[in-house]
Parts: structure tokens; sequence; C-alpha cells
């Protein structure tokens, strides 16, 4: 049941009620996460989800949970930091490791306003971009939110709904016209590129 | 048939009567045009949530909306006569409906199909629209969560009767209900009073 073969042993407790829980300090995340999912026998290729939570008891800090899958072995650990929400709250990115983690991360920052260092594109995306009532999953954010409707439907209305797209989207759709000729052929002919052979880089 | 100038004061609602007073000739045009277009309600479905299930169970061969003319669902708003609202609207979509709904040519209603659409249903939180009236004008509300096939389609029947008791010499109905320069369709404390909590809510403990 406890799985103690971690290299690491900076870990900070370990509970198992069902599931495999695993407590980790922020310093070590990125070396754990990286160690799990990269060494052979633990091979934790797929995260599932991040999320966080935030007790009604106000003394325990928030916890960010990261969801872990190894697709060889069938097995799932959750790993859990803890964050003081006396601290300003912020965690060294995952990205790196696993590109899914790039909106997960960007739920958790809208919801909770967890800051990712060195994430790529840290912006709300449930909320609209410019949504200025705070994190609505926090304890201490109304139900109804903070604004008075009637703030909220003109903000709302005043939104841009193009807004959300990432620059870089943005930009493959601006470059159209720099193509070269022959690509652009091919893209007006519906053609979707040449998937790569195995020996391309 | 015109667009109201939303800077402009607004003095008093009047019936603009045509030239000519009305006759028999008025009253069988009106009738005339009014049968066409109840009996060809192209609706453009804008269905985000579990109402859009029941509205397709309605379009469905046991329900069928093909019989009161609802046959084509236009996808486009340029081309259709009715939105049907199904389902809940966060406040994300709002611009994006409000944009349809002008895109919308003339004759244009608006049906709100279920209680989320009409009201905020059961999500009265930081999110969700509490009701699309505070953003396109609504002809018919029907009421359900979601409602049955007949509910929707008492509604549509609802919506004919109205469109069939329009008048062609009443151009004031016809105009374009433009948003106003703060962006919103109603005074603020109109939209407060629509979204006040009503009903059960009232009496549940809920925070702010």
């Amino acid at each position: 049941m406890l799985r103690q073969q971690f290299g690491d042993k900076i870990d900070r407790a370990e509970v198992s009620c069902g599931d495999t829980i695993v407590y980790v300090r922020k310093s070590v995340l990125i070396a754990v996460m990286r160690w799990l999912k990269e060494s052979p026998d633990q091979d934790y290729q797929y995260l599932a989800d991040i999320t966080a939570v935030e007790y009604r008891d106000g003394e325990r800090p928030l916890e960010i949970v990261y969801e872990l899958f190894s697709l060889q072995k069938l097995t799932q650990l959750r790993v859990k930091v803890e964050l003081d929400k006396a601290r300003a709250l912020a965690l060294p990115s995952v990205v790196s490791l696993w590109k899914g983690a790039n909106w997960l991360e960007r739920e958790v920052y809208d919801m909770f306003g967890v800051q990712f260092e060195n994430h790529p594109d840290l912006r709300r995306i449930l909320m609209w971009e410019t949504y200025a009532e705070g994190h609505p999953l926090r304890k201490d954010f109304p139900l109804r939110g903070r604004f008075s409707r009637s703030e909220q439907v003109r903000q709302a209305l005043n939104a841009n709904p193009e807004a959300h797209y990432s620059m870089e989207e943005l930009s493959i759709a601006e470059a159209y016209v720099d193509l070269p000729p022959e690509m652009r052929d091919r893209l007006a002919r519906g053609e979707r590129g040449r998937i790569p052979d195995p020996g391309d880089e | 048939m015109g667009l109201n100038d939303p800077k402009a004061p607004t003095e008093p609602k009047s019936t603009v009567v045509s030239q000519v007073s009305p006759n028999w000739v008025t009253t069988r045009l009106d009738f005339l045009v009014n049968w066409a277009r109840s009996n060809s309600l192209w609706p453009m479905p804008f269905g985000t949530a579990c109402c859009a299930i029941e509205f397709m169970a309605t379009a469905a061969s046991r329900f069928d909306l093909a019989r009161f003319g609802m046959e084509r669902m236009s996808f486009s708003p340029r081309q259709a006569d009715v939105l049907i609202c199904a389902g809940r609207l966060p406040f994300k979509l709002s611009p994006v409906i409000r944009r349809i709904y002008d895109q919308m040519p003339q004759p244009k209603w608006v049906i709100s199909m279920g209680a989320c659409a009409s009201t905020g249903g059961i999500f009265d939180n930081y999110a969700m629209v509490q009701g699309i009236d505070t953003v396109v004008p609504v002809d018919v509300y029907v009421p359900g969560c979601p409602p049955r096939p007949e509910g929707l389609l008492y509604g549509i029947l609802l919506l004919q009767k109205k469109v069939r008791g329009e008048s062609l010499a009443d151009r004031s109905i016809r105009d374009e209900q433009l948003l106003n320069e703060g962006g919103m369709r109603l005074p603020p404390d109109v939209v407060d009073e629509l979204s006040e909590p009503f009903g059960n809510s009232i009496h549940q403990t809920r925070s702010a």
C-alpha cells in the first residue's frame, strides 16, 4: 500500500485511502514529476488532471492535485502540493513534461488564482479574458459574483468574443499571405500537409 | 421599419398607422402575410445545453416540428425567423447570442426555451445569465427543465398566435431593438430586478 520506492525522500507525507496519494513540497515538484514520468519503472506518462482544493476549514492550505496514470502498469497516482494561503500562490509549471498541462493549469489559474511559473500562455480559460471579479472557486468568492447583475451583464456584453485566441493562433491566420505559394496552393486544394516519416525529426 | 436611433430622446411609443386607414384590403393582406409568416417560421436553434436535446426530440419524428413549418433548421442567422435559445447561457456567450440576434433580418422573434434561458434556472451563480431577456428581447418563454416536447410545441403555437395578431400598419414592431450606448439592452435597475432570485432560492442558504 505505501509506495516508498521513491528515489527522493524529500516528500512530506504519504497517505492512501484506496488511492495512492503523495504529498510533495513545491521546491521538489518538478524533480519528482520528472522522475515519475521518465524513470522506466514509474512511467507515468499520462497526466489525467490538474485541479485544486480549498477546504472550508480556512486553516488548511490550498492543495493542488495532479492525477497521474501509468499506461504501462495501469496504475493511478495522485500527487498533491500544499500551498500556504498566506503567501503568494505560485507553482512551477509542468508543461515542459506534459503538454496537456497547458490548459489544465490555465483552468487552475482562472478558478483559484495560482500562478504557474514558466507557463507559456497563462491567461483565463473558463471566464472571459477581462474578467475582473476575481477567482471564482475560492471560498471567499460569493456564489453570485462580486458585481451586481447589471454590471456583470454590461461587462459580458462588452467583452470581445474573439479575444480568447492565443497570439500563436492569430498569427497563423494573419501569416497565410506570407506562406510560400506552393504551400498556399496545397492548402487551397484541401491538402492537410504530409504525415512525417519516422525518420524525420 | 427603421432602426431605433439609440441617441435620440425616446418619446412615448405610439402606434404609427399607415396613410390608408385600415379596411378590408389591409385586413386581408395582414391575414395573408401573417399566415405565411407563422406557418413557415424557420428556427435558428441556439442550443447550448440539455434543452437542445429536447429540441432535437421535438424536431424528430414523434413530435414532428416539420408539420408546423419548421422543417428547415437554419443554422445561419441570416436566413432564420425565430431564434430558439435552448439551454443555459453563460455570460461568456452573451455577446455571441446578441451578435446572432442582430444578424437576423426582420421579421424575427425569440423563443426562450427552458428555465435556464428564461430566468437562469438552477444556475444562480457568477457565470450564468439570469434570463436571456437581459440580452435579447424575448417573445415567448417556455418553462420546463427541460420542457416536454409538447411544452415546446405549445410555446411555438403561442408564437404563431402572436405572429397572426400582428399588423403591417404598425411599423414600430419591426424596428430593430439595438443596444444602448452602454452596451446594454435594459436599464441596470431593470436587469437587477429581473435577475433577483425568486421562489425557493430565497429560502435557501446562499452566500451573497
